[in-house]
């Protein structure tokens, strides 16, 4: 029974550290798309809260959560509130078999920086709460009884079940190379230098194509295109409840981010070998060190998400279907065959 | 510890199919079968089948649950009338009450009248790799056969489509 509780504990810890570097990264991310943005269409973006601006994320959250909740008359009330907490939580879930670093050893026992990350069908979890995303937005599309709201809904739901099957062909090659769907497993395998980026190049960019499809950002941000859809399957929501599809928003976009430096840049394996620089095997600097590795690499994958967003112009819906069906996944099925051609010449 | 988190999904799988049964709102119903999938899924997990019950949740939420939402969303307006499972009249509610008693009745009859053989258990480490072992040795034929069927539903699914 202690062991149980201890295990509880164990998770509980990690849960709240992990919840409370998504609400942090979520602000640095709200804060840095403004001021990105703001460079590069040449403006001085937010510089009115603190130093430079940097406490306006914490003001936008302060004056969500004094707004008032306005639900539409026509909407229905239950699944109106039920969606944003359906995408929050699957963005927050995914979290549970993503690896922060590798372990820690104290004493006897050995502490794996992550709750689920050595859990053997990993990415599979991951790729099926992908697929419940989708119904926190036709919900809220749908429950809000907004012409506006459906279409952005459903565009978004079907944009994301057809990147679903690019995103989940274009990985097969990772998974044959680290003989496992285990994200621990595959960061492994990765060693050094060895990344998956350089061994599966194709790979790599059908996924990246994958995933900003998947996380609804620009270029293809057709479900809240504001010119033809006002906003999207959020008009309707105000309040800490667009808050929550904020949230969701971003910290969709730091799950891909930390996704794709685990499957392709190695995670949190540094470059060279960790004795390199003098530090052990389970120790809590290593674990300090390869964690913050792993942070550098989200960070710089999350400055790429909110580069092309304020560079690639939006695409048009036919041209998003077409790429989808036409290009990625028979790229992706070619991704397989080159993978297994390659692995059976130097095995 | 266990048996808590069994009758929790056993809770969540019947009390939601009993609104997917109940409701009048052909949405709600809809929307329910979700949370029944995942008690379902839950309860595969619980029985250390991970892999079956994440493809539980790829198969039937992400692909089969979204296109019966996408058909209650999208016809409902179309023909002009409320789409309302309530509109069933009282014969269809008996019937129905019938075979579902003998169903459930017989399942009773199953489950006490045979002798189940307790296989010692073994933790296995991973079912992935036996799963696909087992699907590229001995049952090669029938997985061929299911995907040769699947992919002949998809072609014809298109040309139906197109024909439009």
């Amino acid at each position: 029974m202690t062991e149980t509780l201890w295990l509880l504990i164990e998770v509980g810890v990690k849960a709240l550290f992990i919840i409370s570097m998504i609400l942090s990264a979520a602000a640095v991310l709200v804060y840095s798309e403004r001021k990105v943005s703001a460079f590069i269409q040449n403006r001085i973006g937010p510089n009115r809260v603190g130093p430079v601006g940097v406490l306006q994320p914490f003001a936008d959250v302060l004056k969500l959560f004094m707004k008032e909740d306005l639900v539409p008359r026509a909407a229905d009330r239950r699944f109106h509130s039920l969606a944003p907490i359906i995408s929050l939580g699957v963005a927050i879930s995914v979290y549970s078999v993503i690896p922060f670093a590798h372990y820690v050893q104290i004493g006897e026992r050995i502490i794996y920086m992550g709750i689920a990350p050595n859990v053997n069908v990993g990415y599979l979890f991951i790729l099926a709460l992908t697929s419940v995303g989708v119904y926190g937005v036709t919900l809220a599309g749908w429950s809000s009884n907004n012409k506006y709201s459906l279409l952005g809904g459903l565009r978004s739901s079907a944009q994301m079940i057809s990147y679903e099957l690019s995103m989940g062909l274009s990985i097969i090659g990772v998974f044959m190379l680290a003989g496992s769907f285990s994200l621990n497993d595959i960061v492994l395998q990765q060693e050094g230098l060895r990344w998956n980026i350089f061994l599966q190049p194709l790979g790599f960019i059908i996924f990246l194509v994958a995933t900003f499809a998947e996380t609804n950002r620009a270029p293809f941000d057709l479900p809240e295109a504001e010119p033809e859809l006002v906003g999207g399957y959020n008009t309707e929501y105000s309040g800490m409840k667009f808050g929550m599809f904020f949230l969701a928003e971003y910290a969709n976009m730091a799950t891909a981010s930390a996704i794709i430096s685990l499957l392709y840049l190695g995670g949190w394996q540094l470059p060279f070998s960790y004795n390199l620089i003098g530090l052990e095997a389970g120790s809590v600097s290593l674990a300090i060190v390869q964690f913050l590795c792993f942070l550098l690499k989200i960070l710089v994958l999350c400055f790429f998400f909110i580069w092309v967003r304020w560079t690639v112009p939006r695409f048009r819906y036919d041209q998003l279907m077409n790429l989808g069906w036409r290009k990625l996944l028979p790229l992706a099925l070619l991704n397989i065959v080159l993978t297994g051609i390659a692995m059976m010449i130097w095995g | 510890m266990e048996d808590l988190l069994f009758y929790l999904f056993a809770f969540v799988v019947i009390g939601s199919a009993s609104v997917v049964v109940l409701s009048k709102n052909i949405m709600y119903s809809a929307f329910s079968l979700l949370f029944t999938f995942f008690g379902v899924a839950g309860l595969y997990v619980l029985l250390f089948a991970d892999f079956v019950a994440l493809t539980q949740i790829m198969v039937y939420i992400g692909g089969i649950l979204v296109l019966i939402i996408f058909g209650v969303l999208l016809t409902t307006k179309i023909t002009g009338v409320d789409i309302k499972s309530g509109t069933t009249g009282k014969v269809q509610l008996i019937t129905a009450s019938v075979v579902v008693v003998i169903i459930a009745i017989s399942l009773i009859l199953l489950f006490t009248n045979v002798e189940w053989v307790n296989q010692e258990f073994v933790q296995p480490n991973t079912t992935i790799d036996s799963i696909g072992f087992a699907f590229m040795t001995k049952y090669l034929l029938p997985f061929e056969i299911a995907a040769v069927l699947l992919l002949i539903a998809l072609v014809g699914a298109t040309l139906i489509a197109r024909r439009k």
